[in-house]
């Protein structure tokens, strides 16, 4: 069975396909959501050194790992978009970016939050902290820019240079607390395993699934948003039933 | 070629020439990246002289001591090949511990003490629940006695806390 993948890269049918799909990542979001902090809080025991504060990994390193991929995929989708020169890549970066800017700044701002009680500052300057600032800069650099550039098109080219340039930031994040000395601990989720006990395991690998999956979700909704934005004046859209009802009541 | 191709290989190239630059700059900042420098960097003359700068290592077993105000802490930062003693007036963070990570900032005055002026607990990436660390501990401990012919270590040497 030969399926012509070529048809869903084009707005007009992906559409609808990513309409039928949120409800499949959404829901399994948000029960895995509710899932893994219920272990976190009320399963997961006390850990011996930092007692209840480390509960903030929960939710911090879900953030971090996912503000890491969602920028790689973003600058993926930039890529093919200048190479390809296809529309729907060009909308997939963009409707990614929001939501890694998302990510960055809840990993830092719960690190934050555990570094006060933790370390004992809210920030110091080491490798790990300036490079994951520089990601969330990096993530507002390419909105602010694909902002300020009228011509989409325009502006999808301009902004996938910024994003494929900035992907050289991830692994600079990932492997700075092997680098260099560094304030921030090293990683616990290793390729050899980790050391961690089995229900804060569980806990965490819960809200990052769900973290996946709210992406997707969220991605292909906002994705949605783009083509009937950049498509308005086109035939397709204004027979949308959706598109005509609220013309409809606003005429 | 193809425009295409022209344009994956223009892509390739570009990040390839933008992470070997950024991979020249970082390694010729190699020591302003780090955080800290370790007590051997220091004893190597590696650390600026004359001004501040973060040390940075475990917290020597035994080597703290209060004075009697309640504030002024001593202890010693090692990293296990040379050891170097630090003097700090103020709030020690809750994770700081003897035989666990620290990082100091502050100056190294003429009598060869690190006077800090910050003091920040560095974490380890362990998770452990209490029991878990308690079970390790008593494994620890059984293996010492066993490694030593004739039974009872905890005479010759107490058992590291």
């Amino acid at each position: 069975m030969a399926i012509n993948w070529f048809k869903y890269a084009a707005p007009t049918t992906f559409y609808g396909l990513a309409g039928k799909m949120i409800p499949f990542f959404a829901w399994p979001a948000a029960i895995l959501f509710v899932i893994g902090l219920y272990i976190g809080f009320f399963v997961a025991p006390t850990d011996a050194v930092q007692s209840e504060a480390y509960r903030i990994i929960f939710l911090h390193v879900p953030a971090s790992i996912l503000s890491m991929f969602v920028y790689l995929i973003m600058a993926g989708y930039a890529a093919l978009g200048l190479i390809f020169n296809t529309r729907l890549s060009s909308m997939m970066a963009q409707a990614l970016a929001p939501t890694g800017a998302l990510f960055a700044f809840i990993s830092l701002w719960s690190g934050a939050l555990w570094g006060k009680p933790m370390w004992g500052a809210w920030w110091v300057w080491d490798a790990r902290l300036t490079s994951e600032l520089i990601l969330l800069f990096l993530y507002l650099g390419y909105i602010a820019l694909h902002a300020s550039i009228e011509d989409p098109r325009r502006a999808d080219r301009a902004s996938a240079l910024l994003a494929i340039v900035g992907s050289v930031n991830v692994p600079i994040i990932y492997f700075s607390v092997k680098w260099w000395n560094t304030l921030h601990q090293g990683a616990t989720i290793k390729m050899s395993g980790t050391s961690m006990q089995i229900a804060m395991q569980q806990a965490m690998f819960a809200v990052l699934a769900a973290c996946w999956l709210y992406v997707i979700a969220i991605t292909l909704a906002r994705v949605r948003s783009i083509i009937l934005e950049r498509e308005a004046n086109t035939q397709w859209v204004n027979d949308l039933p959706e598109v005509k009802q609220t013309n409809g009541r606003l005429s | 070629m193809t425009p295409r191709q022209k344009r994956l290989w223009f892509i390739v190239a570009g990040v390839a020439l933008v992470a070997a630059a950024v991979g020249l700059v970082l390694y010729a900042l190699k020591n302003n990246v780090s955080l800290y420098f370790t007590p051997t960097q220091v004893f190597n003359n590696e650390a600026p002289q004359g001004r501040s700068f973060r040390i940075g290592g475990l917290v020597e077993v035994g080597s703290l001591q209060r004075e009697k105000d309640g504030l002024t802490a001593h202890f010693s930062i090692t990293d296990t090949h040379k050891t170097m003693p630090v003097v700090y007036k103020g709030i020690l963070p809750d994770l700081f511990k003897e035989g666990k990570g620290v990082v100091a900032q502050g100056k190294l005055e003429t009598d060869n003490v690190f006077h800090a002026e910050e003091v920040l607990a560095k974490h380890d990436e362990n998770y452990m629940p209490p029991e878990a660390v308690d079970a390790i501990k008593k494994a620890e401990a059984a293996n010492a006695a066993a490694a030593k012919p004739g039974g009872s270590s905890a005479a010759e040497k107490p058992v590291a806390k």
